[in-house]
């Protein structure tokens, strides 16, 4: 068959739009503006590593650590939970685990702060209960849970497909020959679902590390995140170079940390969406 | 005992997962602008909403991307879906690595170098540069939809529809076409929800005086609480449910098919 004229739009599309845009990231993230008109220099790069950038970097890369962590601890026993259990309703329980994955993260944020909000739920609560109010929202730990709402789903759902694989048959057989329940789990079970794991970290991770809406609704704008950085260079200070320069970092990490991790994901090659 | 433990267990997290959802579909109805206290059942901030010329303006904005996006992206995609699938291995991998990009890409990151783009050719960001926008993040996933369901048809196919003596045209109108249907309006309806569901890409790529309805809910938001949010939150929660729910049966119909 001859026809592969067909994928040719597709492609001058992606070099367009995909392509010479990131092409333009690097060429900014090279430059300076001097008065001469534009220069090349490392300069951008040597200016992301004072301390007050790099402070930024460490609060994002922290922040969405905890949060991964925190995904994984609680979802790990949700996703054995659900690999495990063999009753009817099983789809429906993973598919309630899809549908705030697929519900606009920005309403799922903003669905917080009505909770955590000096007049919200929480706090009307606590005074019912004849307690002070709280500060709960603009506080670091609300940015945390408000990471760990938004993509627990993403660390259960990876941990569950791997598991729900796992044949039944090498669990017995470490059973026959004497491992108990927490050996077989720390020598069988967990080892086979180091690849969910680690997509699961990857997924959480990621979009962790690079949101800069949870950290403005939730943190009121005191904690500033990478992903406020850029957002806060392109549209109100103006530097496209020195926030081109900080996406370039930022892209480095996360095409590093995919490539480190994909390692052990082979089950995602075919290109799982969910 | 275990197993109640780990019903409790379940039932915590599916708590903790919807909870804030469900009251904030609750409040929506609330007749009052408190957020503590429930005053009555009201629809008064839909009749708002239905009142704010912005907010109309913006869902209008929304449901023009989100179509003409899903339409084009789908033709595009397809087409490269079709000549993909007949490729040599080695130039199909550097292609697909190619269709990964944006998939794995921070969203940020695809919306800043898209809007640098824009301003670099002269281009007004606003309504074409948004759409253009959606269609590019929105291609891959066609293609990843398309995939899979030209990998399940029969090499010979298209072969037999030339002898029978159809022109090259016919025989992938008639005969390739419905044959990859399926996953072609899987990938349509993926891409229609997934142009309505983004913010990060669309809020690099607008410009003044056009707004999405998430750019609209993230203006609001960020000024503090308005119960209108809640009523837009409803309503999107609902839409993207009910779409999900059908591309999920589509799937699955899909998959039964091919165990049999």
């Amino acid at each position: 068959m001859k026809n592969k004229w067909l994928t040719y739009p597709y492609l001058v599309w992606m070099l367009i739009f995909i392509f010479i845009p990131l092409l333009l990231v690097l060429f900014f993230s090279l430059t300076v503006r001097t008065p001469e008109g534009l220069a090349f220099s490392f300069e951008n790069f040597q200016r992301f590593f004072e301390p007050i950038y790099l402070r930024v970097l460490l609060r994002s890369v922290y922040l969405a650590l905890i949060s991964t962590i925190i995904c994984l601890v609680l979802g790990y026993p949700m996703a054995m939970i659900l690999a495990g259990n063999n009753f009817k309703r099983k789809n429906v329980m993973v598919f309630l685990f899809v549908v705030p994955m697929w519900m606009n993260f920005l309403l799922r944020t903003y669905a917080w702060m009505t909770l955590l909000e000096r007049q919200g739920l929480l706090n009307t609560f606590l005074s019912f209960l004849g307690l002070p109010p709280l500060n709960l929202l603009y506080t670091q730990e609300a940015v945390v849970l408000g990471m760990v709402y938004n993509f627990l789903p993403f660390m259960v759902l990876p941990i569950y497909s791997v598991l729900s694989k796992i044949d039944r048959q090498l669990i017995e057989a470490a059973a026959d020959l004497g491992a108990d329940q927490v050996t077989i789990f720390r020598r069988v079970i967990f080892p086979l679902s180091l690849p969910g794991v680690m997509s699961g970290i990857t997924m959480v991770f990621m979009p962790a590390v690079t949101t800069f809406v949870i950290s403005r609704l939730l943190g009121g704008g005191q904690f500033t995140l990478i992903g406020n950085l850029i957002e806060q260079q392109f549209l109100f200070v103006g530097d496209w170079h020195f926030g081109s320069a900080i996406s370039m970092v930022m892209m480095v990490i996360i095409l590093l940390s995919i490539g480190v991790l994909s390692r052990y994901d082979k089950e995602h090659e075919g290109g799982g969406l969910w | 005992m275990k197993h109640y433990l780990k019903k409790f267990y379940a039932i915590l997290i599916y708590l903790f997962l919807y909870a804030p959802i469900l009251i904030l579909i609750i409040f929506s109805f609330n007749a009052s602008k408190s957020r503590g206290n429930w005053s009555g059942f009201s629809l008064h901030w839909y009749f708002e909403l239905l009142q704010d010329r912005q907010i109309l303006n913006a869902l209008y904005n929304t449901m023009m991307i989100a179509v003409l996006s899903a339409v084009i992206a789908t033709l595009i995609g397809t087409a490269a879906a079709i000549g993909i699938h007949n490729m040599k291995k080695l130039k199909k991998k550097v292609i697909m690595n190619l269709t990964y990009l944006p998939v794995v890409n921070p969203d940020i990151v695809t919306g800043l170098s898209l809007m640098i783009l824009f301003v670099f050719i002269n281009l007004r960001l606003g309504f074409l540069s948004l759409l253009l926008a959606h269609i590019t993040f929105n291609i891959p996933y066609v293609i990843l939809s398309v995939l899979p369901k030209l990998k399940q048809l029969d090499k010979h196919l298209y072969e037999a529809a030339l002898d029978l003596g159809a022109t090259p045209l016919e025989a992938y109108r008639k005969v390739i076409l419905p044959e990859i249907m399926p996953g072609v309006v899987t990938g349509m309806l993926l891409a229609f929800t997934l142009s309505l569901d983004d913010f990060v890409i669309s809020f690099f790529t607008t410009g003044s005086g056009v707004s999405t309805l998430s750019i609209t809910v993230y203006s609001m938001a960020r000024r503090g609480i308005n119960p209108k949010i809640n009523a837009i939150s409803t309503i999107l929660f609902l839409t993207v449910l009910l779409l999900l729910m059908i591309v999920n049966i589509r799937m699955s119909g899909n998959h039964s098919k091919k165990e049999r």
